[in-house]
């Protein structure tokens, strides 16, 4: 066994941080990669088969504007608890981070009854043809992702109640705020792919 | 030293080279290219690879003779220049091979005049071969053989019905893929006169194996005079057995799925029997062609090939050999 | 990191004591439950080092069978349906549950300790990694046994794959096996990235970072963006097969080549994910047994990330066959020849070490040797089928299959058993027996030449892939039992490393804790390793420490009773946070059982998403519920 030569002591470095200091940032920055690339692909399949359709949608209207919309503007609107919650915790307020928290809860389930009325206005079935199967499967992947956000601020919740928050718990705030951005910004860009752009290429 | 044992010794392992269905034996222009870019390939590939060989034996053999003051000569700035160096002769080797890519690609793109179209649709597990004709009643339709004129280019549409398929015919050209909703087109330009073998060469299921096409190059005269005979409706049944093989042909399920032009069968399912006995092969490459062999086809054609589309159709052993008669006659 | 008021030198009575806390702060329960539970990356990486090589095993005699039916030609032995279940299994096999996973496994073992640290980023993600693999490759096997495994090939075309021409679950148990294996190479390829972004020792800047960490960061950020193409296009031919959509279909404004795009987006850079670990492993043994660092760092550095981007951008190449457009086809050929010169680069840099070095031919080395020959040689038979036309005529023979058994046994299995000679004493504190070693390696050089080498010849001369049988006369007969000569050679050279396995772990001799000289973090604690992996923890003051000086530089801290890891900044190696990992939990094993269900179920119906899932997020919040000693401040 080889000789050790003391150079410093690390007792007294904190045991948590925000951002890309703590870990689980980068586990929440990976899982955004992975989603976000997935996201890439799908969208860069439904541009594939744009060209070798009739028209877009080939065999229906566009989907119907107001729950989309609806959609979107409670989830741009989302922002400012999931904002506020996040500055709660990098702030260590933990009665701003446990009212953040449940208003984000509660927009949560609110957006999930929206996006089930969303579903029954896309105008076309997912069977029918290519233009139904690629826009039910962006919906549906975009849906798993506001579920297990919403599922995971539930359970932030709940312990942001059961007991005194620590340092982790505030940085986990923190991250699962970040997480919501990208539901948010994935959003926006599926918003415009499958609500608008029919609608520019003149089907409207 | 007497010949024949040491010809047998490098002729047999290379016994493929100059087959019927080889890409080393070049019997078209495209593959003639595509050979041509080989031999570059290889050449260059196996310079470097040798060099490659070189450097690693030799620092094996520096190694061995390694003594504890070596390890302080570095050699840094020696092994700095050689990578730099390296790095020159990777990227010319590279480019040269590159550049002779792109330049033999366009080469076999280059318009050609005179082309005979040819059409070709892929099945699980055979080829149905079609010369379109402007005259509807002159399109030529047959399967599993494709006969070609030599000195000509052809361009050979290719579809398919079913899954992906790929027609290779190694001695004339590179592979094409039969696609779903595409047409692509294969161009061959054949230079010798002599038969081929061509073959399914993209998994397409339980009989990807027996999806052979027999190919035929012929003289312009031979292959319009083998046109000629096979827009010829059939041979009408001579014998008493042909008649009866006939008879029993569109009695029985055959008709269903075959054609035989000039007689009621008239069905594209399955492949066009109209000349069916001037064939070399059954089942697209299956078996060779032989009374025997399509005795036990017509008898359970799942034990030739395993999966077959083609259901055994229940009949007596005399059926079955009025029907061989009728069948073997059809040239 | 405060540097004052700290005694120098460490008295025996400190050492004992830290080395009792940390143990019991460490420890596993005891038995199998520990066994069950545990989240020390140690345990798990060997668990799932010994999973894939026995799928590699299984692998291996599937092929064994198939090189048997065409060692003549009509043989016989078996029909098209079973061949073409076995060679679906085995390229599945060997890609899905062998050639990735052991890459990652070796790294869950190794980048820790040679990172300076105590666990990998994630335990528990780490743990249920292992079972959710274990359990898509029994389903899987499962599934073969009851002949319904996959018969469709190993990337499964449509139609081909679609229910019109597969009925029947096969096709689905097999893309299902993808998305098993695939969120175990993701949740990895994260822990990874995360480690060794965050974890490494103080000093180990990322220019003194070591080739095999810059590998395997290189590889995880392929896997995180190469996974998800082919979860997608399983996901996508999974719902075309259970649910009717119309993804793949031509008549409803599908198209049978977005699946190719599709898969091979993630199939090109897949096998720069299996090569590139290997690249670290080269690298690493290399400089132990030349006695001196690689050659040019920073090339080999770059040359790992430019492979790393350039794989994304090849994928076209399978498809030159398909109609593309031609000049589409041309910037392939461009892409797919210049991801040669990374390559030739490190290839020059590792001669170059042992050229001026002072090498030691132990069996890693040969090993190496090995690699270097064979790699060599199939990257070449790359840049020919890179060429578009050359491609038409070879695409889809036994030339490639002779090319991608060159790259991928030469440029990975060499490399891993490489790996698994040099470092074999740090896992289990035994050498393997170097005779045996030598042994091996030369059975398996042969042996795999004798098998491949003539493969290339068979494809040029026209035998197409993934026939079951072939007719006789075509020149094809000779060459083809040579080749089943040579897969029994294979064979028995892998029964002799498994020997030598047993042998040396049993009556091995014992390796201490550096057998080999070696400059890197993982050779300054025991063989095995304790749990808690370094007593006092490391920092580094150079890109060898071990070879920098004979002490190792150590800090206080981060020694109690707590399970405590130090973070450190990405790029300087900066500490920053103490961080708490988490201890051993059964929720991971939970997790992944509940989730089994869910994807074996979704095989059936589309409910069983929806149903399967509440079981998995009561099982994942468990497992993320903190307990009440993983408080923070």
């Amino acid at each position: 066994m080889r000789a050790l030569r003391v150079v410093g002591d690390v007792s007294h470095l904190p045991d948590y941080g925000f951002g890309p200091a703590a870990l689980g940032w980068w586990g929440t920055l990976g899982f955004i990669l992975i989603e976000g690339m997935a996201f890439v692909l799908g969208i860069g399949a439904l541009f594939y088969l744009l060209p070798l359709q009739p028209a877009w949608p080939p065999a229906s209207r566009p989907p119907d504007l107001l729950w989309g919309t609806l959609f979107t503007v409670v989830v741009v609107l989302s922002e400012i608890p999931n904002v506020l919650a996040g500055r709660a915790a990098k702030a260590r307020d933990a009665r701003g981070v446990r009212i953040g928290l449940l208003v984000a809860v509660f927009v949560g389930f609110l957006l999930a009854v929206i996006r089930g009325f969303e579903f029954g206005a896309l105008n076309e079935r997912w069977d029918h043809n290519a233009y139904g199967s690629i826009i039910w499967a962006l919906m549906l992947m975009h849906t798993v992702h506001v579920a297990t956000d919403v599922y995971d601020t539930c359970v932030l919740a709940a312990l942001a109640f059961a007991r005194p928050l620590d340092g982790r718990r505030f940085s986990d705030v923190e991250d699962n705020a970040a997480y919501w951005h990208f539901v948010l910004v994935t959003w926006l860009v599926l918003y415009a792919l499958i609500y608008w752009l029919p609608r520019m290429l003149g089907h409207g | 030293m007497r010949p024949a044992p040491w010809i047998a010794v490098v002729a047999l392992p290379l016994a493929g080279c100059a087959g019927v269905q080889s890409a080393l034996d070049p019997a078209g222009d495209e593959a003639a290219t595509i050979g041509d870019i080989w031999h570059l390939m290889l050449g260059v590939c196996g310079f470097m690879f040798a060099l490659t060989m070189l450097f690693l034996a030799w620092a094996i053999v520096r190694g061995r003779r390694a003594r504890e003051a070596d390890a302080e000569a570095r050699h840094e700035p020696a092994l700095s220049l050689a990578l730099h160096g390296w790095i020159a002769l990777v990227v010319a080797g590279l480019a040269v091979l590159a550049i002779a890519s792109f330049l033999v690609d366009r080469r076999l793109l280059a318009p050609a005049t005179d082309v005979l179209r040819v059409r070709v649709t892929g099945m699980q597990w055979w080829w149905r071969v079609e010369y379109p004709s402007d005259d509807p009643g002159r399109t030529l339709v047959t399967a599993n053989e494709l006969h070609l004129p030599v000195d000509r280019t052809s361009e050979i549409e290719l579809r398919t019905e079913d899954v992906i398929h790929s027609l290779w015919i190694p001695n004339l050209a590179g592979k094409l893929d039969l696609v779903p909703g595409r047409v692509n087109t294969l161009r061959v330009t054949p230079r010798r006169i002599g038969g081929f073998r061509g073959q399914c060469a993209e998994f397409c299921g339980l009989d990807h194996a027996w999806m052979a096409l027999d190919v035929r190059v012929e003289s312009a005269d031979a292959f319009e005079a083998w046109r000629q005979r096979h827009l010829a409706p059939a041979k009408p049944p001579l014998s008493a057995g042909e008649r009866e093989g006939a008879q029993l042909f569109v009695q029985k399920p055959c008709v269903m799925c075959h054609a035989i032009r000039g007689s009621d069968a008239a069905a594209s399912t399955g492949p066009d029997l109209t000349h069916f006995a001037s064939r070399a092969t059954l089942g697209a490459g299956a078996r060779p062609l032989t009374r025997e062999a399509l005795a036990m086809w017509l008898a359970d054609p799942n034990r030739i090939k395993p999966g077959v589309h083609m259901p055994a159709v229940p009949m007596t052993a005399a059926e079955r050999d009025r029907l061989v008669d009728y069948l073997m006659s059809l040239e | 990191m405060s540097s004052d008021h700290y005694a120098p030198t460490i008295q025996p009575a400190e050492l004992a004591d830290v080395e009792a806390r940390l143990a019991r702060t460490w420890a596993d329960p005891p038995g199998f439950l520990g066994w069950l539970m545990t989240v020390d990356h140690k345990r798990i990486g060997r668990r799932y080092i010994v999973t894939a090589m026995v799928f590699f095993v299984l692998g291996g005699l599937l092929a064994l069978a198939m090189r048997t039916q065409l060692a003549r030609p009509e043989s016989g032995l078996m029909g098209p349906d079973r061949y073409n279940q076995l060679f679906s299994m085995h390229g599945s096999t060997m890609m899905f549950l062998f050639a990735v996973p052991v890459m990652e496994a070796v790294a869950v073992y190794i980048v820790p300790l040679m990172a300076g640290t105590r666990n990998i980023s994630f335990p528990r993600l780490n743990a249920f990694s292992y079972w959710i693999y274990l359990c898509g490759g029994v389903t899987i096997f499962v599934a073969f046994l009851l002949d319904i495994g996959p018969e469709a090939g190993w990337f499964a075309y449509v139609p081909l794959s679609s229910s019109a021409y597969s009925p029947g679950k096969r096709t689905d148990f097999w893309a299902q096996l993808i998305t098993f294996t695939e969120v175990a190479a993701l949740a990895v390829a994260v822990e990874l990235v995360a480690t060794i972004l965050k974890q490494r020792a103080p000093g180990m800047t990322l220019g003194r970072m070591p080739l095999f960490l810059w590998a395997m960061l290189v590889t995880s950020f392929m896997v995180i963006f190469a996974m998800p193409a082919v979860m997608l296009a399983s996901s996508f031919l999974i719902s075309d097969r259970l649910v009717g959509t119309q993804f793949f279909n031509v008549a409803e404004g599908g198209d049978a080549l977005l699946w190719q795009h599709l898969f091979w987006f993630f199939g090109h850079p897949e096998v720069y994910i299996i090569f590139i670990p290997a690249l670290g492993m080269i690298s690493t043994i290399v400089a132990t047994f030349s006695r001196r660092p690689v050659f040019a760092y920073p090339y080999m550095v770059l040359a790992l990330i430019a492979t790393g981007f350039l794989a994304f951008g090849l994928w076209v190449h399978h498809m030159f066959a398909t109609g593309l457009p031609h000049l589409g086809n041309s910037f392939y050929t461009a892409a797919s020849i210049t991801i040669a010169l990374p390559s030739a680069v490190q290839i020059f840099a590792w001669i170059a070490t042992i050229w001026s070095g002072r090498p030691r031919f132990a069996t890693p080395l040969l090993f190496v040797i090995g690699f270097l020959a064979i790699f060599v040689l199939g990257g070449l038979t790359g840049v020919m089928v890179a060429s578009v036309p050359l491609d038409l005529q070879l695409h889809d023979t036994y030339f490639v299959v002779a090319h991608f058994h060159y790259v991928l046994i030469g440029g990975a299995v060499f490399p891993l058993f490489g790996a698994f000679y040099y470092w074999f004493p740090k896992i289990t504190g035994r050498l393997l027996d170097e005779t045996l070693g030598k042994w091996n390696f030369w059975l398996f050089f042969v042996g795999f030449n004798v098998t491949f080498f003539p493969m290339h010849y068979l494809g040029l001369i026209g035998m197409p892939r993934r026939v079951y049988t072939y007719p006789p006369g075509l020149g094809w007969d000779l060459w083809n039992l040579v080749a089943t000569i040579g897969a029994y050679l294979i064979a028995i050279s892998a029964l002799l490393f498994v020997f030598n396995v047993i042998r040396s772990l049993r009556s091995g001799a014992r390796a201490g804790d550096d057998p080999w000289q070696a400059p890197d973090l993982e050779w300054a604690t025991s063989s095995p390793p304790p749990p808690h992996n370094f007593t006092y923890l490391p920092i580094v003051q150079s890109a060898e420490p071990l070879w920098h000086s004979d002490e190792i530089p150590v800090v206080r801290g981060a020694t109690g009773d707590k399970r405590e890891v130090l973070l450190t900044s990405a790029v300087e190696a900066a500490p920053g946070i103490r961080w708490q990992m988490p201890e051993p939990s059964l929720w991971p094993l939970v997790s992944a059982l509940a989730l089994t269900v869910l994807f074996i179920w979704s095989v059936f119906s589309p409910w069983g998403v929806v149903w399967g899932a509440i079981p998995v997020a009561i099982a994942l919040t468990f497992w993320f519920w903190p307990s009440k000693s993983e408080q923070s401040e």
